[in-house]
């Protein structure tokens, strides 16, 4: 990998910011749980960042479907939580971080269709069971660790100069 | 042979819609479409550029045709979009459109004027 990596840098000083992994950007943003109104922010917030510092196209959108995910779910499991961007040299980090009724099952949690929303958030076309998996399909890491009525965290790796689909 | 550009402005006269919000971008071109209800089978399935069918009028559509640079919203059966909808749709530049059609037939008509699901 880091061979293949090397091969495309030109100078010394590149090699060493890509070994190094270095945050060039990072925020937070806070996500309320239960508001629906104004779900979707945090993840709009990001792809403007994203777009702005000119990452490419098609990361932006992986990255914006699974921010969109992973904000939604916090905003129908949890009373709230954060969503951290970091932006390194060589990929994109999202760390999402909950207090709420946490997953009891991950691996269930992750089968599609599997959801546990209730019935007036399926009424809005939320709860498909889709976010869990459309996470990981466009993440190139996905961790998830969760401890029941305490919270679920989230961490969504996304490396640049990597292809998916 | 080009294919002619179809404009929402094209689709509004076409089919008599209803103008909710949007009234400064609706010379946007459309490039395609997808029908569906469920938020995330579009953030899954929907591409830039797409016209978007649902009868979901809440908010949140308005989150998810901004992160996939959806060109419009029409919803079908005579429903309309709610008041924080309109509000959060202006702020951030979705036009949505609605009709009096169901989505079957809006979406027969909108495919025999050239809008495809395939691209």
């Amino acid at each position: 990998m880091l061979m293949v990596l090397g091969h495309h840098l030109r100078t010394k000083n590149e090699w060493d910011r890509v070994m190094r992994s270095e945050i060039l950007f990072q925020q937070k943003f806070k996500i309320h749980g239960g508001d629906f109104v104004n779900a979707g922010e945090s993840s709009i917030k990001i792809r403007n960042i994203l777009k702005e510092i000119g990452i490419d196209t098609d990361i932006i959108r992986r990255i914006a479907i699974a921010a969109y995910e992973a904000e939604m779910n916090v905003v129908m499991f949890a009373q709230h939580g954060t969503m951290h961007l970091l932006v390194y040299s060589n990929k994109i980090l999202l760390k999402v971080a909950d207090e709420g009724q946490g997953i009891e099952n991950i691996e269930l949690a992750m089968q599609p269709g599997f959801s546990t929303a209730t019935e007036e958030m399926r009424e809005m076309g939320f709860g498909a069971g889709m976010g869990l998996p459309n996470i990981k399909k466009n993440a190139d890491v996905l961790n998830i660790t969760s401890t029941v009525g305490k919270g679920t965290r989230l961490e969504i790796n996304i490396n640049l100069n990597s292809k998916n689909d | 042979m080009a294919k002619k550009k179809i404009r929402l402005s094209d689709i509004i006269k076409c089919f008599s819609l209803h103008i909710e919000c949007g009234q400064g971008l609706l010379d946007r071109e459309v490039e395609g479409g997808y029908v569906s209800d469920l938020l995330s089978d579009v953030m899954a399935h929907s591409k830039m550029g797409d016209v978007w069918i649902t009868l979901q009028g809440h908010p949140n559509i308005v989150a998810v045709a901004r992160l996939k640079e959806i060109a419009g919203i029409i919803l079908i059966n005579g429903r309309k979009p709610e008041e924080e909808t309109i509000k959060k749709a202006e702020a951030e530049g979705v036009p949505i459109l609605s009709s009096d059609l169901p989505a079957f037939e809006l979406v027969g008509k909108l495919y025999e004027m050239g809008v495809s699901g395939k691209r």
